[in-house]
């Protein structure tokens, strides 16, 4: 089904803000399999220079995946056949455990791409003094059936 | 946020040793807890099969997690990743008995300025590519 291009260059309000925890981070890194103790080890990130525990690169999904856009009936999107098409993270520093962050989306893009519909979604990730610490470019497909 | 690997010793064409990692339906289900992602085609056979896909696939995001891991860990410091970003281009089909197996190799592809470096990772299923344009910019030592 196509999607609604009204939505194209549409902005959404920013997140709320979502604290990092030590905690979230090691289930996350547990959950991928990566057992690198700067992930769960303070004085190992400590002694790579870090502030506190860090998060894996592809963490930020985590905290980036609510877009409350995709879920707007309006918009047209059936779920149910949606695919991930593209991820870029782009890194001004690592997430560290205890950043205060929120995310703000906007929908750069929807294009046909033969049946399917593709959606392009960018995403900066601050601290709430508004230090940007990620950007996540994002490409969802849907499939046609 | 340091390297071990230095910028010095490795050359555009300097291979990564590929390694082999094993993806099981629980790898899904703890990937759905903890990265939020309860899409049903990533744990649910039934469901799976009616959105029109052969099995249960993994979730993207775990398979570029695991490319993510490829490189830190070879890397040494995941600080020192600067950008990564993955194209989708192939299903991981998880079969309930046995699951599937990701087989991740890369290769320096460019040397930047400020020793940074650009690694192209390659990661197939069942010898097909499941990532294409996988990239990540690491800032080396």
């Amino acid at each position: 089904m196509a999607l609604n291009r009204d939505f194209i260059g549409r902005s959404f309000p920013p997140s709320e803000p979502y604290e990092v925890s030590r905690v979230k981070i090691r289930e996350f890194a547990t959950a991928i399999g990566d057992s690198n103790p700067i992930y769960t080890d303070r004085a190992a990130a400590e002694n790579a220079g870090h502030a506190d525990v860090i998060a894996p690169p592809t963490f930020p999904i985590a905290i980036s995946l609510g877009v409350a856009a995709l879920a707007d009936p309006d918009l047209g999107l059936n779920y149910m056949m949606v695919v991930h098409g593209e991820q870029r993270f782009t890194y001004t520093r690592p997430i560290h455990a205890g950043d205060v962050l929120t995310t703000q989306s906007t929908i750069t893009g929807i294009r046909s791409a033969g049946n399917n519909e593709v959606m392009t979604i960018v995403t900066e990730i601050k601290t709430l003094d508004g230090e940007l610490v990620c950007t996540t470019f994002n490409s969802i497909v849907e499939r046609g059936a | 946020m340091t390297a071990t690997v230095k910028y010095d010793e490795v050359e555009v064409g300097t291979e990564i040793p590929a390694r082999t990692f094993p993806v099981s339906r629980l790898n899904l289900v703890m990937y759905a807890g903890a990265s939020g992602d309860f899409n049903p085609i990533h744990w649910n056979e039934t469901f799976a099969k009616s959105a029109f896909l052969p099995d249960v696939i993994a979730h993207g995001m775990f398979t570029m997690a695991q490319a993510g891991r490829f490189v830190t860990d070879w890397a040494g410091d995941p600080g020192a990743v600067l950008d990564y970003g993955v194209r989708f281009s192939g299903m991981v089909v998880v079969p309930n008995d046995g699951g599937a197996t990701l087989e991740i190799s890369g290769t320096v592809e460019e040397k930047l300025d400020g020793n940074k470096v650009v690694v192209n990772v390659v990661a197939k299923a069942n010898d097909q590519k499941v990532l294409t344009r996988a990239k990540a910019t690491v800032q080396l030592a």
